[in-house]
């Protein structure tokens, strides 16, 4: 029952979202953004009604969710951890900081821990390039990290209920 | 809604900074907390009004609070300082010592930041009102003569001498190419097709850069006046502004300005009374660097996988839904309407003989004053990095500096006094890009960053043609061996070899400028490569294969913060006596030799 009312509110959020754009092909990319913020991935539904939306072929659509970095298949963990790898953080040491999760967590960028916890994710320069390295928890932006504070801001997050 | 003067003398401006870099750091809790406390409060001589505005270019030092037009400066302001501002300088009229800038050289304090090195060398054109206004507001732009221009070229000048105007003040694009922007606009208006496009190039690719950001964010309205007055000079229908779907703050500002450009009339029917009919739509990106190439671009704009195609025919001719079309980059938009206002030969008057104007880069890295600065073409990256900058964080020794993004180079300590243009950038093997300056110091590993780079392209390679796709991962290949120990001395032929061949045989200019940072690394840095190789050993303490941390006895004085600092607890050592890295636990993050005020962490 449970997964079945969940599935018509899904489908609900999906009509909504591809309905709230015209009908051509230019607004595809538009439609998947709006998708993936909604869901945190691109449901395989979601991408078929877009197809149907914009007349494309579904083809089309798959292949711009595998090409745009901001799209995802997969489903992403109730945390996600973004490490700037942009020149700025990596030259101030962003890769110790994605060894020390890996090292902590088991996880590469791209991936998600098997409790669905935890994804980590690398992006470009986040526009704050003075306070290198810089993490992004949930939105939340911890500036100047080191290891002893990136264990500190994982063990906050483990620690939070659901 | 109550209208207010940017400079007015009989009314006080708080400016708080907020963009990304001051918000990251809390400026958002000091707005909302000043806005509190001026509320109803009746107990100032003047009126005062909070203003939250765009980067000021020293996120390094925010968040950062303006008081106008007594014109002082504070900074690392957090929420709690904001009852003391209030009480001491706003009603007291007393400056905050604590709170005021301090030159990390001289340790001399200041009462303005304008007074400072990092700004008084600066020559805003660009950035001009980022900082000073309010970005949601039109009305704040309007005060610094927005939109003038606007009604300067269509009131008072016919197409053909906007377009004239624009090739006459010599401005080159800056989004990476530095073509001259006025050409570009001829040979659209020059072919006989309708209708025609504008296009913004907000993708803003390169990873460690953000002006366009910044732009967009701190001052909408210059953009799309730019866009206007082209769409006007090549009569242009519609425009498009095409931005990283990442930059929340920019398509939120940018959302505002268009409409409130709209209910202005400077964007819809007849604008001005003229019969210019053009209005402006946002495009969000999917977040992939090659789609800020140009046909890449087009291509995702018109709902497709954003893959660049054969430029035989320039998009003037046939770009956009395969028609006319002029696309630039957001700051060479910006640049627009001071050309139209104050006219091409006062603004040529700035910059070098072949590029004119100002330059807007995102100096980041090993310096000390990160931030984003704007100076005259023809400044010497010495004046940059040492003036401007403040010199090398922690006394460290610079190394290089890497401009022109992932497809530019690294130059070395001996170029620092090239007066930086697009084409000396060129002549010494790497490109002005967009106006990325990544500052690299001894801690910088030059392989590393070589493939730090490779590996961002190979990435980012959209697979369409053999040569970048599959030369750019055997370059990765290659450095990442070099990078582990495993590096043989044939590798450095090999890596030029194939360098050489993807440069020739990429279809787009993401791969044939992808060997850049592989061989102005090669060439300037040669060494490092050759200690990877043949000593297995990395000279900057950064490949974790190759590094061993030791502490010299002779320089440690045992004040242990090293110790403090390590995360695995790899150092031991009695206070004030020299300490020790067992090197079994250190998991060679570099915090103790980052930390250390003595130099006494060295790199075996
Ligand atoms: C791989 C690649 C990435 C690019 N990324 C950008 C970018 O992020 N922003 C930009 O304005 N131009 C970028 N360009 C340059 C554009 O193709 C184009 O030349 C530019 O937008 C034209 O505007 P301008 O003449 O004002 O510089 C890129 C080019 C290439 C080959
Ligand atoms: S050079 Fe690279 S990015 Fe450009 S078209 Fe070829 S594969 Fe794509
Ligand atoms: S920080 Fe430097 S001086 Fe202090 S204990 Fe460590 S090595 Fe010695
Ligand atoms: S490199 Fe990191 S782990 Fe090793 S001793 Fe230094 S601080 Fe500790
Ligand atoms: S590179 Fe990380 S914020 Fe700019
Ligand atoms: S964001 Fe405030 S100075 Fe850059």
């Amino acid at each position: 029952m449970a997964v079945n009312s969940q599935q018509a509110a899904d489908r609900q959020a999906i009509e909504k979202i591809v309905n709230s754009y015209p009908p051509e092909r230019r607004f595809t990319l538009a439609i998947m953004q709006d998708l993936q913020k909604h869901f945190n991935y691109l449901p395989k539904e979601a991408l078929q009604m877009t197809a149907v939306h914009v007349k494309a072929p579904l083809s089309a659509v798959f292949s711009m969710a595998t090409f745009y970095k901001a799209f995802s298949l997969v489903p992403k963990g109730r945390v996600i951890l973004k490490v700037c790898d942009g020149t700025a953080c990596h030259i101030k040491g962003s890769n110790v900081m994605i060894d020390e999760i890996y090292k902590t967590l088991g996880i590469k960028p791209g991936e998600t821990t098997p409790d669905g916890e935890f994804s980590l994710e690398t992006v470009n320069c986040l526009g704050a390039c003075a306070l290198a390295p810089v993490l992004v928890a949930n939105e939340k932006v911890y500036a100047k990290i080191t290891p002893a504070v990136l264990r500190d801001v994982i063990k906050k997050y483990q620690g939070v209920e659901q | 809604m109550i209208k207010h003067q940017v400079n007015n003398p009989e009314e006080r401006m708080i400016l708080v900074c907020c963009g990304t870099g001051c918000l990251a750091n809390g400026s958002g809790a000091v707005y909302e907390e000043l806005c509190r406390a001026l509320e109803g409060n009746d107990r100032y001589q003047v009126k005062t009004f909070a203003k939250a505005t765009g980067c000021n270019g020293l996120c390094e030092k925010g968040p950062l609070v303006k008081i106008m037009p007594d014109d002082i400066t504070y900074c690392h302001v957090q929420a709690e300082d904001v009852s003391e501002i209030v009480e001491e300088t706003l009603i007291k009229g007393e400056l905050i010592k604590r709170l005021m800038y301090r030159d990390p050289a001289t340790k001399q304090y200041y009462r303005s930041h304008h007074d400072t090195d990092f700004y008084k060398k600066q020559h805003k054109v660009a950035l001009r009102n980022i900082g000073e206004i309010d970005p949601a507001q039109v009305q704040d732009y309007l005060e610094r003569g927005g939109y003038q221009a606007l009604e300067k070229a269509i009131k008072t000048m016919t197409p053909e001498e906007v377009i004239e105007e624009v090739l006459n003040a010599g401005l080159r694009g800056r989004g990476g190419g530095g073509f001259p922007t006025g050409l570009k606009w001829k040979a659209c208006a020059a072919t006989d097709k309708q209708p025609r496009y504008v296009i913004c190039n907000g993708d803003e690719g390169d990873p460690g850069a953000f002006m366009d950001r910044s732009i967009l964010e701190g001052d909408p309205h210059t953009v799309l006046e730019g866009l206007i007055i082209c769409a006007y000079a090549i009569g242009a229908s519609m425009g498009y502004i095409y931005v990283r779907d990442e930059y929340d703050l920019a398509v939120k500002n940018l959302t505002t300005a268009i409409k409130d450009a709209r209910k202005c009339g400077y964007l819809g029917r007849n604008i001005l009374g003229s019969s210019l009919s053009f209005d402006i739509e946002i495009v969000r990106g999917g977040g992939a660097f090659v789609c800020g190439e140009e046909t890449a671009l087009i291509n995702s704009i018109q709902g497709n996988v954003g893959e660049p195609w054969d430029k035989y025919i320039f998009p003037t001719e046939k770009g956009l839904w395969e028609q006319p079309t002029v696309i630039n980059n957001v700051e060479t938009w910006a640049n627009v309407p001071v050309i139209i206002n104050a006219g091409s030969d006062k603004f040529a008057s700035i910059g070098t003989e072949g590029s004119k104007g100002t330059k807007v880069f995102s100096l980041v890295g090993k310096v000390v004053n990160t931030g984003l600065v704007e100076v005259p073409m023809g400044t010497t990256l010495r004046e940059i990095i040492f003036e401007i900058g403040g010199g090398i964080q922690k006394g460290r020794q610079f190394k290089a500096v890497q401009t022109g993004g992932p497809s530019g180079g690294c130059i070395p300590e001996k170029l620092l006094d090239l007066p930086v243009d697009f084409d000396t950038l060129s002549q010494a093997g790497s490109m002005m890009g967009s106006g990325g300056l990544i500052v690299m110091d001894d801690r910088t590993c030059m392989v590393e960053v070589a493939r730090y780079y490779v590996n961002f392209l190979a990435g980012e390679s959209c697979g369409k043609c053999v040569p970048c796709r599959e030369g750019i991962s055997l370059l990765l290949d290659i450095l990442t061996r070099i990078c582990e120990g495993k590096g043989k001395l044939e590798d450095l032929d090999l890596l030029e070899s194939m360098s050489k061949t993807i440069q020739q045989a990429a279809l787009c200019a993401l791969g044939r400028t992808a060997p850049n940072p592989v061989l102005s690394t090669l060439q300037y840095f040669r060494d490092e490569y050759l200690e990877h190789i043949n000593n297995h050993r990395c000279p900057a303490g950064v490949c974790k294969e190759l590094t061993e941390f030791y502490i010299d006895p002779e320089l440690c004085n045992g004040c242990g913060r090293c110790r403090r600092k390590c995360p695995a607890d790899a150092v031991t050592g009695e206070k004030k006596k020299a300490h020790e890295i067992d090197l079994s636990k250190c998991i060679t993050c570099g915090e103790c030799i980052n930390n250390c005020k003595f130099q006494a962490v060295k790199v075996k």
